[in-house]
């Protein structure tokens, strides 16, 4: 023992983060915390199939054409003839000789057509809604007018000078990186709190908070616990990253690729697991605030919705403000401890700057340090009340209503 | 040193002793309620001292004050100099009432981490902690997870992980809650082991023989504030000592001599006791009238007050109802 009378703050911190680490990497909590990202990358990709599907499916580009044999066919060459020039922009023509009418061709099960071309090739009619209209009204012009001659026959070549990004795609691209960075770091955030929040009500159902509240100051504790959970999230991390690598090996191109973020994949990847760790940080500590106040499972369910609902809300601000960096609504989200983690990683996306993080780094630590020492001060005045009872007035004595 | 009611009690505590423990003033509302209403406690460094009071009287909220687990909203202390207890956390030891250990750890480990808490590096925790439960008949358990255990066993591990440290002041809450007489009795041993060594314990208490047979000092809790702290034999000498006679038959010209006052008490086997107070004129010259009177004194004593009688006197009847009826409902458990 040293010669001190009592540990620092950080090795009281220490002492509890090294229980609760252990604690929590060999039990069978942890192995489901590993499998936790499977499910949304199951429920993902599921949806993304249906969505996509779904989209497919609505936008479809089938024509069906219901007019003469002659014109039909002419409608075709036409196509096939513009095909090279503005193939992009023309419908899948299906030529339709049933004979019903156009509207009964569009209601038509399983037919899925966007639009009927009926008349003649002087003049077509397009039968669809209003938005196909608006749509389909220029090529089936400009089909129509191939077909009959009335348009140029000939185009001249383009010659092309490809560049790798414009200003405009570059910006667009790095948005898609700062969503992806922040939507991760929600996802993750979110995992964790709930854990280190229902390890402190386990905490609590196991008697043990007193005698840590004896050892050591509280905030050493609420530390300690945060940091613990921290240390787990990394392993999770490191085994994650660890099945994404080998995914990227087996399936190579396969997965989509992400713009390069403005300060280079280096160095966005140790802001966001700095980010990570300052968001996971501060959002644990407003948890483990009401952890530690309330008694069951259920108040501690009932006490986090808010801040879950915050959270989101929180998370959406930051979302909102990835386009209009410097705006006022980005620098609150910035500013604003809860969202400066998301708000930055979504700057360090898409701009250059490192000193802002620096700043902002030092600012989310104080926000911790702030958080912890008053979640600690809430917990010693509101949760240790008296004995057994867990409330003032147990017994039949003491106690004295004050007026 | 035995008494008359046959309690040993330790010589008592040194009174130019260093103070363990000062208390000054100490309040404590939760919400509209006032648990702690100015208290006041010395504690001398190598004392046992007990804090005596019925339940709900605030004698785990004065002890969590004491040890800083709350703070007080008014008022000082000072755990050995330090206004801050956590300062001094690895010279305390502290069992809550309220008993709790991590239910996957195994009793070594247990034991050892309640030891790091207080500042001992792990390894060697572990090692005491080992030979601590070797010594109370639980070296077969070291490997065992504390969810194996029964409830008293469980308990003992964990009053060896308040102890691995080694602390110079050991805080019970409620210590004898819950344990059979056995362990009741193995503990006080504990207690006079500790005390023995130098060490100040402190323990709260409803059961007024563990503080009278135990305790240098007391501290008696009621309704949040502390009638009394001091040593139980000044306690007990707040009550008149009593005189005891106990005579063959019940009356006859000796009933003169005898103080208006005095309670009789007939027992079975005939023989009759008179309680009274010590007369002014003094226990001899009383005896010389008896007998001159032809009373046929089988027994004369002069008897102190218990601490139970002192409690009545200072803390009040209710509380002292209070008191015995917590007793019922523990020992009826």
């Amino acid at each position: 023992m040293s010669d001190t009378t009592r540990l620092s703050l950080l090795e009281a911190a220490r002492v509890v983060a090294r229980r609760d680490f252990r604690a929590i990497l060999f039990s069978r909590a942890f192995f489901f915390f590993l499998l936790g990202p499977l499910f949304p990358l199951v429920i993902g990709a599921l949806a993304g199939g249906i969505g996509g599907q779904v989209q497919r499916d609505a936008a479809t580009n089938l024509v069906a054409v219901a007019m003469s044999e002659a014109d039909t066919a002419a409608l075709q060459s036409a196509s096939a003839a513009l095909s090279d020039q503005v193939g992009y922009a023309l419908p899948r023509l299906v030529p339709d000789a049933s004979g019903e009418a156009p509207a009964d061709i569009l209601k038509r099960e399983g037919a899925n057509f966007a639009a009927v071309v009926t008349g003649s090739l002087d003049a077509p009619v397009v039968t669809a809604p209003e938005d196909q209209i608006q749509r389909w009204r220029g090529p089936v012009a400009l089909l129509a007018a191939t077909a009959t001659g009335t348009s140029p026959s000939s185009f001249p070549e383009i010659a092309t000078e490809p560049v790798a990004s414009s200003a405009a795609t570059s910006r667009s691209d790095r948005i898609r990186t700062a969503q992806a960075g922040q939507l991760l770091l929600f996802l993750l955030m979110m995992l964790l709190a709930g854990m280190v929040l229902s390890n402190l009500v386990e905490e609590k159902a196991n008697k043990v908070i007193e005698v840590l509240a004896a050892a050591v100051p509280m905030d050493a504790v609420f530390l300690g616990k945060l940091f613990a959970m921290l240390g787990v999230s990394f392993v999770g991390i490191a085994v994650w990253a660890s099945f994404g690598g080998v995914a990227a090996f087996l399936l190579g191109n396969q997965l989509p690729q992400l713009p390069e973020p403005a300060l280079g994949w280096p160095a966005f990847i140790a802001l966001g697991i700095a980010y990570f760790a300052m968001g996971y940080l501060l959002l644990g500590s407003l948890f483990l605030t009401i952890g530690g106040m309330a008694a069951t499972v259920r108040e501690v369910q009932t006490l986090s919705m808010p801040v879950t609902m915050m959270q989101l809300l929180v998370f959406f601000l930051a979302a909102a403000a990835i386009t209009t960096p410097g705006s006022p609504l980005e620098l609150t989200a910035a500013i604003f401890p809860l969202s400066s983690p998301f708000a930055m990683l979504a700057r360090a996306a898409q701009s250059d700057e490192l000193w802002p993080h620096a700043l902002a780094l030092a600012w989310q630590a104080l926000c911790v340090v702030l958080f912890v020492h008053f979640g600690a001060l809430l917990f010693k005045r509101r949760v240790m009340k008296s004995g057994k009872a867990g409330c003032a007035v147990k017994g039949h004595v003491g106690g004295t209503k004050t007026a | 040193m035995l008494t008359e009611t046959g309690f040993m009690t330790r010589p008592p505590a040194d009174p130019a002793a260093k103070l363990a423990i000062e208390a000054r003033g100490l309040v404590k509302r939760f919400d509209d309620t006032l648990a702690v209403d100015g208290v006041d406690i010395s504690v001398p460094e190598g004392a046992i001292y007990g804090i005596l009071g019925p339940n709900g009287a605030g004698k785990t909220t004065t002890l969590r004050m004491l040890l800083g687990i709350i703070d007080p909203d008014e008022g000082v202390r000072r755990v050995f100099g330090h206004d801050r207890p956590h300062e001094v956390a690895k010279l305390i030891g502290y069992l809550p009432e309220e008993r709790g250990l991590y239910p996957a750890m195994k009793c070594d480990e247990a034991i050892a981490f309640l030891g790091a808490l207080r500042g001992l590096p792990l390894d060697e925790g572990k090692a005491r902690a080992r030979d601590l439960l070797d010594r109370h008949g639980l070296g077969h358990a070291v490997d065992r997870q504390i969810r194996q255990l029964s409830k008293g066993m469980a308990q003992t591990v964990q009053l060896l992980g308040t102890l691995v440290h080694r602390p110079k002041l050991v805080v019970f809450d409620e210590p004898f809650s819950g344990l059979d007489a056995i362990n009741q009795g193995k503990l006080e041993v504990m207690i006079r082991e500790l005390a023995q060594s130098g060490t100040t314990v402190i323990f709260s208490t409803h059961v007024i023989h563990h503080a009278e047979r135990l305790c240098d000092e007391v501290a008696i809790v009621a309704g949040g504030k502390v009638p009394y702290a001091g040593s139980v034999d000044a306690a007990r000498d707040r009550i008149p000592a009593q005189v005891r006679l106990e005579t063959r038959v019940d009356s006859g010209d000796w009933r003169s001599a005898l103080p208006d006052d005095a309670r009789h008490d007939a027992k079975a086997g005939g023989n009759h006791f008179w309680y009274f107070p010590v007369p002014e004129s003094g226990i001899e010259t009383l005896l010389k009238r008896l007998i001159d009177r032809g009373a046929g004194i089988l027994s004369l004593s002069i008897e102190r007050a218990g601490l139970h009688d002192a409690f009545v006197e200072i803390a009040g009847e209710a509380a002292a109802r209070a008191l015995a009826e917590d007793n019922e409902l523990e020992t009826g458990r």
